[in-house]
């Protein structure tokens, strides 16, 4: 075999271990509001990859762990960079925040709290969710916070083939078989009540001004492709009402306790330990 | 080209040590035993992803999760590569999965134990991938191309999982007395397993010779162990922790490694369904597999209708 | 039956460099074989361009054929820059 063809290099991009750095020399500091805000983009990453991970070594083919586990860490690597800059508003390092919060202290919104269900709820579920933070991230660019920016630099790209990932697999489940329609129209009802959250205005991003992007501005450009996508699948768009939200005031589903206490246990039981 | 013809040219093959291709003729007790190893080879990789995957929802640190989930995508991965090895001698994968579900293909014993703590994640990287690695490093030079190949892409990107697995237990064994017991209990029980990955003592390992004069096999089995047990010794150290075995030593006559003795019947009740697992990683492979099954018909079914409509 | 296809999957590593067979991968079609690829093939920065091909669109030359079909060059030494020594300690040549 050719070394060409299985030359192994890190790349360079910003890595979350870089930005914890910076947060700890001092040369990035975000206040109090932008942390809020990190905490609001991270906490939607971090529990997004936590559901994910539990799909790998169950996926429908095997194909598939891979491209889930990509997407899982994608995130992931999100969350770590977003939280990892929030910590230095407070003193805290990533895991301070991922494993030593309890539920009223996170502020990811209800979508990303689902659970997994069958794969057509986890690909609707990502489709709703990796169009909005493509949307988020491209405005990003833009922040006048450096940090911001730079993060969402890296994971603009990532999440551009998310959103195509799952806009693939929207298409192919909704134009498939009986039964993948079937499954996958339940889905879409499912989660559709949980799309009004992610963009509701806060009056943190009124605090917030030139730095973070206002939630109801990306509403036109998410609704237009997404309706492209839904369109070619021939899937309508349900009429549900709207879930209440919350998640940004910390008021979360029921779902988040389950998640968190698995998440947690392991690091809480052992305070202060490195790993 | 006939069978005689063929033979000669696989006899003088083997002699090259050149290696096999997947069109040349071959004697259809090596295809046998090429799809047989290799398919269980897959199978083990699948399967090995459940007992660590089971942590990646529970890993103590982000650091510590974003490894893990990259490890067990790789062990999917690996999987991927040995199936495609394998379909390269006929058999497609489909049958491989079936077989593996219906219980009838084997997959190394050492994933029907449980994963009980974090620290087994150290443990299984630093043992169970130390002894894969060690068996493993001498396949990328065995006879069947497409094997071989697979094994060097597996090997390249398996470098970091025994080292992680090393620094979760060098991290435990620094920590708190609580955490270095935990790193110790874990190597206790892996410690065992992880030499009986090598398969059977030589003299009760049939098929070994054959698989060596098809150079398939580079090593014996007792070979591999041996020097697996030398390495493990000095790393041990390192880690501040200890091999449960007081019979380690360095035989000065044959230059070998010699280890306790190792419980075989255990492992072949192990190997034959009685481990502690074996039923709960078949029926959790399974139900990842039927649970799938629409999902996989779906998109077969798009996929026919684009190309019928691009047809018509 | 719902077995997807078999896909050969060849991987450029960087501008400048052909395509060079990576390995191969199960998809429904084209397109999920290409992003499968992408994930399984790419995931270490191993490439800039990926070409997947339909593992049973190939089609290969018959091993059985080896002489008639590789061994005619043998011989033909003069194809080579070495064969001609006569010009040897010229500059540029």
């Amino acid at each position: 075999m050719s070394e060409s063809a299985t030359r192994i290099t890190p790349g360079n991009a910003l890595r979350p271990e870089d930005i914890a750095d910076r947060v700890h020399d001092g040369t990035a500091k975000p206040s109090d509001e932008v942390a809020e805000y990190a905490l609001w983009l991270g906490d939607d990453a971090l529990i997004l990859a936590q559901r994910l991970g539990h799909w790998i070594s169950r996926a429908p083919e095997l194909e598939e762990d891979v491209a889930l586990g990509n997407i899982a860490l994608d995130q992931l690597g999100h969350a770590r960079s977003f939280l990892s800059y929030a910590g230095g508003a407070w003193g805290k390092s990533e895991d301070d925040l991922a494993y030593f919060r309890d539920e009223p202290q996170f502020r990811s919104a209800h979508l990303v709290e689902q659970p997994n269900g069958d794969f057509a709820v986890t690909i609707a579920r990502q489709f709703v969710l990796s169009h909005y933070q493509f949307e988020l991230y491209r405005r990003l660019l833009d922040s006048a916070d450096p940090m911001l920016a730079a993060i969402a630099a890296k994971a603009v790209k990532e999440v551009d083939y998310h959103r195509d990932h799952s806009s693939q697999w929207m298409l192919r489940l909704a134009l498939g078989t009986d039964e993948s329609r079937r499954r996958v129209e339940a889905a879409v009802k499912l989660i559709w009540p949980y799309l009004a959250e992610l963009f509701e205005d806060h009056p943190l991003v009124d605090a917030l001004p030139g730095i973070a992007v206002r939630p109801s501005e990306l509403r036109p450009a998410f609704d237009a492709v997404t309706g492209a996508v839904l369109a070619e699948a021939q899937l309508e768009i349900p009429s549900v009402p709207s879930a209440s939200g919350g998640g940004r005031n910390g008021r979360h589903s029921e779902h988040l306790g389950y998640l968190l206490a698995e998440m947690q246990v392991l690091a809480r039981q052992h305070p202060g330990a490195s790993w | 080209m006939d069978d005689t013809a063929g033979q000669a040219n696989f006899d003088a093959l083997m002699a090259a040590d050149s290696r096999v291709e997947p069109r040349d003729w071959m004697p259809e007790a090596y295809r046998r035993t090429l799809v047989r190893q290799i398919s269980q080879h897959a199978h083990s990789e699948i399967i090995g992803m459940q007992p660590e995957a089971n942590w990646i929802t529970r890993a103590p640190s982000l650091r510590r999760k974003a490894i893990l989930m990259a490890k067990v995508q790789d062990e999917a991965g690996h999987g991927l590569y040995l199936y495609s090895a394998a379909e390269t001698l006929g058999t497609p994968r489909d049958e491989m999965m079936e077989a593996l579900i219906a219980g009838k293909a084997r997959y190394s014993s050492i994933f029907n134990y449980p994963a009980v703590s974090w620290a087994d994640m150290g443990a299984i990287g630093w043992l169970v991938d130390g002894a894969a690695i060690c068996n493993q490093v001498p396949l990328c030079r065995a006879s069947y191309g497409p094997y071989a190949r697979a094994m060097v892409r597996i090997c390249k990107e398996e470098s970091f999982h025994q080292r992680q697995g090393f620094e979760i237990l060098l991290e435990l064994s620094r920590g708190s007395a609580v955490q270095k017991q935990m790193a110790q209990d874990a190597v206790n029980r892996w410690y065992a397993p992880s030499l009986m990955m090598f398969g059977p003592p030589d003299d009760d390992s049939p098929n070994s010779l054959q698989s060596m004069a098809w150079n398939i096999k580079r090593f014996s089995n007792d070979e591999l162990r041996s020097r697996f047990v030398g390495m493990m010794v000095e790393q041990v150290e390192v880690l501040g922790l200890t091999l449960p075995d007081d019979q380690i030593r360095f035989n000065e006559e044959t230059k070998k490694w010699e280890h306790g003795p190792l419980d075989w019947n255990e492992f072949k009740d192990v190997l034959a369904g009685h481990g502690p697992c074996n039923a709960q990683r078949l029926e959790r492979r399974r139900s990842a597999h039927d649970d799938g099954a629409w999902v996989r018909e779906a998109a077969a079914a798009y996929a026919a209708k684009q190309q019928a409509a691009v047809a018509a | 039956m719902s077995g997807w296809p078999l896909w050969e999957v060849f991987v450029r590593s960087s501008r400048g460099l052909s395509h060079v067979h990576a390995g191969s991968l199960h998809a429904p079609d084209a397109a999920m074989a290409l992003r499968n690829a992408r994930d399984l093939y790419t995931r270490r920065n191993e490439g800039v361009s990926i070409w997947v091909v339909p593992a049973d669109a190939i089609a290969a030359s018959d091993p059985d054929a080896k002489g008639s079909f590789f061994e005619s060059p043998q011989g033909k030494d003069y194809r080579h820059a070495t064969y001609y020594t006569q010009s040897e300690g010229v500059k540029h040549l």
